[in-house]
């Protein structure tokens, strides 16, 4: 059965720009080729945390959101990030159907909107 | 003289009709889902030390309550809301 997964994960604030794409397409490349269906994968940006993780105080957040019918991807993914210095945190949810409808609804910017 | 010393110890009646009738945020404006990446919406409902605000105060139902607990949590551990924060 296809889920739909959402991932968001913390990068190393000490990384240069180059650096941090370069991370990100690897942990792509690595979702794609276990066959994955990518819907959403955008950079959240640069935030303060409000407690420090691993003696740091900020972070690039990034966001994957992606169907699967396998759970073993996710496995794999998190045992890299773990392996990974880069990444401080991480996070991996599966959407119910309301989750799904917000998503669509989010990437078409209509809650922007509403803050501005 | 007896009587008046009475009515000094008796408790007062409270009026609970002008107590207003809570209601739930999220049936109200009919919010489905609750984002855990959105640290300015969930900050409505901990108080100034980090914690859960009780649904006997913010009004919440228990369906939407324990979806804002469980974002909350979320939140916690991705850094964008405390675990605790000092009260000052």
């Amino acid at each position: 059965m296809n889920r739909n997964y959402e991932t968001v994960f913390i990068l190393n604030p000490v990384l240069s720009e180059k650096q941090l794409k370069n991370i990100v397409k690897k942990y792509q490349k690595h979702l794609e080729k276990n066959k994955v269906n990518f819907i959403c994968n955008e950079s959240l940006g640069f935030k303060n945390l409000s407690y420090p993780i691993k003696d740091k105080k900020t972070g690039f957040f990034h966001l994957f959101q992606y169907t699967s019918d396998k759970i073993d991807v996710i496995k794999n993914l998190e045992t890299e990030f773990i392996r990974d210095d880069s990444i401080i945190r991480y996070i991996t949810v599966s959407l119910c159907k309301d989750g799904i409808e917000f998503n669509a609804r989010r990437a078409k910017g209509e809650f922007n909107k509403k803050k501005k | 003289m007896k009587s008046q010393f009475n009515s000094a110890l008796q408790n007062e009646s409270i009026d609970r009709s002008r107590k207003q009738k809570k209601i739930c945020r999220f049936k109200k404006s009919g919010i489905k889902y609750i984002d855990y990446k959105d640290p300015i919406f969930l900050k409505q409902f901990i108080n100034d030390q980090g914690k859960i605000l009780p649904r006997r105060i913010t009004g919440t139902s228990l369906k939407y309550q324990k979806k804002v607990a469980q974002a909350i949590k979320r939140a916690r551990h991705l850094g964008l809301l405390p675990y605790s924060a000092d009260s000052q």
